[in-house]
């Protein structure tokens, strides 16, 4: 589905990722690592927010390397933004409508919120402003995601502020997802129990691919190292340590 | 008959396309064109200026008022005196507005000032659409000042939606309010411009009763070379509460100046003012262009909802 060919990028004179090639098209794929290293770009480099300096995109078999982000969109990528954008005026009932399609419905708007563990009547009408907290923010990205439902989606630490909310639900809207889509979805996350869900396992350190393989091959060896205390790239442990293992 | 609603302007300005229901005076190129009072709502012709007195009864309820006004002669310049004269206890709407036409080579112009005496514990909602449209080659320009005056009487309320979204070269839009006890007053304007046109806006409040408060936002965008001015200014003469903000999103090369300010004369009055100005954010528009929008509709989305 989606594949990179030697994917290089240089920002400001500082190169970011080198040589990434890749080929994606398991259900989940898990992108890890420490901060810096250039989850973040690869994921707007697969959307076209930022296009490569070097190498080549494909999806479907289609080069998509010099295509607008609109194009990609309409070819069928999604991408949840780690800080959800606001926008004075416009609603979350317009925005849903919009990420579905022309033809969608309210029901349809107060489906995919409901499945993010909001309240539809309490949001539908409400603006995507400063009143609403980040958790909540958070949610209704990962909503506009669901509700676009396409080939292949793409989140920047989906579980990021939404403590008040379980993993597990989280973790159901990406099953939901595949479900309705049979199509990839690519999350770029530190939570251990989200890597548990991968079907492979990206680990990406100083804009290099150091591992690509299965679940089973590549978590092990990051549990331990994190043991070890070599580099603490997945942080819910250490989260759980910290609040004695409360959190959901 | 038909002529009234020719250009469509009683539509952009009072969403009419058929004579209202209740009270109204519909003013067409210079004079009353129809007229409709109803037992509680009378209308009558000023004898010393051009406009209309409108008296209210005590006690009116859920009645509407609509008072637009068309202009679809070229080179017509007028100047319009409307008083509203609101018995206590009432709760109405009214809807007001301006919708010029002009197919020819001169200015066309209306000056509309409206003044507004709510009596005691009467609600009112007062809605105004200034709009402008032009035939293809012709240079005359729209013009429109509207003047409000708001006298609110103790306990009162009147909530204003003032928009302006296209088609008016030059404006000047002056809204002067004095507030009694437990008045409240809220508002909302909406301002877009285009090309060259200029647009100043000039509110100000005094806030002389005890507990009266006072809400005005506007949200403005500015487009290609136009230019903006937005001052507000509210006076705390009393213990009282007072909000204004200012919005704007810049585009183009077009300019905004924003002054909201604020007196205080009275140690329990609570004043705030906001101004924020700046152009869309790139992330907005990326955003949307991720759900399969261009940016030119994702851009389009962001100034609708935004003036909405």
């Amino acid at each position: 589905m989606l594949e990179l060919q030697h994917v290089g990028f240089v920002a400001d004179g500082k190169e970011i990722l080198r040589d990434v090639s890749l080929t994606i098209n398991d259900r989940f794929v898990a992108v890890t690592g420490p901060n810096g290293g250039g989850k973040s770009t690869l994921a707007k480099i697969i959307m076209g927010i930022d296009k490569p300096t070097s190498g080549k995109i494909l999806f479907n078999g289609e080069d998509i390397t010099n295509l607008s982000v609109t194009e990609r969109a309409r070819r069928g990528i999604s991408y949840a933004f780690q800080q959800p954008v606001r926008f004075k005026g416009l609603r979350v009932k317009d925005l849903l409508k919009l990420a579905a399609g022309k033809d969608a419905t309210i029901t349809d708007a107060c489906n995919v919120l409901s499945e993010v563990g909001l309240c539809a009547r309490d949001y539908i009408d409400r603006e995507l402003n400063d009143t609403l907290s980040g958790g909540e923010l958070k949610r209704i990205e990962i909503a506009m995601t669901l509700a676009r439902g396409t080939q292949l989606s793409v989140f920047d630490e989906p579980e990021a502020g939404i403590d008040l909310w379980s993993f597990q639900n989280l973790i159901h809207v990406f099953e939901k997802m595949y479900e309705r889509t049979q199509g990839s979805i690519l999350i770029i996350s530190h939570q251990e129990r989200i890597l548990n869900i991968a079907d492979k396992i990206i680990y990406v350190k100083g804009g290099v691919v150091e591992k690509y393989g299965p679940r089973e091959e590549i978590l092990p060896g990051l549990l331990n190292a994190q043991a070890a205390g070599a580099c603490k790239v997945l942080t819910d442990k250490l989260a759980e340590n910290q609040e004695g293992g409360a959190r959901a | 008959m038909t002529d009234l609603f020719k250009h469509d302007l009683l539509k952009q300005v009072a969403e009419l396309d058929a004579l209202p229901v209740g009270a109204y005076n519909i003013r067409a190129n210079g004079n009353t064109a129809v007229r409709n009072t109803t037992a509680h709502i009378n209308i009558v012709t000023k004898t010393d200026l051009p406009g209309i007195d409108i008296h209210v009864q005590a006690g009116t309820k859920n009645e509407s008022l609509h008072i637009p006004v068309v202009i679809s002669e070229s080179g017509l310049k007028e100047s319009v005196y409307n008083d509203f004269f609101i018995g206590p206890d009432c709760d109405i709407t009214i809807i007001a507005g301006c919708g010029i036409h002009n197919c020819g080579d001169q200015d066309s112009s209306h000056d509309g000032i409206h003044a507004f005496y709510v009596g005691e514990n009467s609600k009112v909602r007062y809605v105004e659409k200034h709009y402008g449209s032009a035939d293809e080659g012709a240079t005359g320009k729209r013009l429109m000042n509207p003047t409000t005056i708001i006298n609110l009487g103790k306990n009162a309320q009147l909530t204003m939606e003032t928009t302006q979204i296209s088609g008016i070269d030059d404006t000047n839009r002056r809204t002067n309010a004095v507030l009694a006890e437990g008045a409240k007053l809220e508002i909302k304007e909406n301002l877009m411009t285009t090309g060259d046109q200029r647009a100043v806006t000039d509110f100000v409040a005094d806030l002389n009763g005890e507990g009266c408060s006072c809400n005005i936002v506007s949200r403005s965008v500015a487009k290609d070379n136009s230019w903006q001015e937005f001052t507000s200014r509210l006076n705390g003469n009393a213990p009282c509460a007072g909000h204004t903000e200012c919005d704007g999103i810049i585009m183009d090369k077009a300019r905004v100046l924003a002054s909201p300010s604020l007196t205080a004369n009275h140690i329990d009055a609570s004043l705030i003012h906001e101004a924020a100005i700046g152009k869309i954010a790139g992330e907005q528009l990326t955003k949307l262009m991720t759900l399969g929008l261009t940016e030119a509709e994702a851009e389009e989305q962001i100034i609708n909802g935004f003036l909405k």
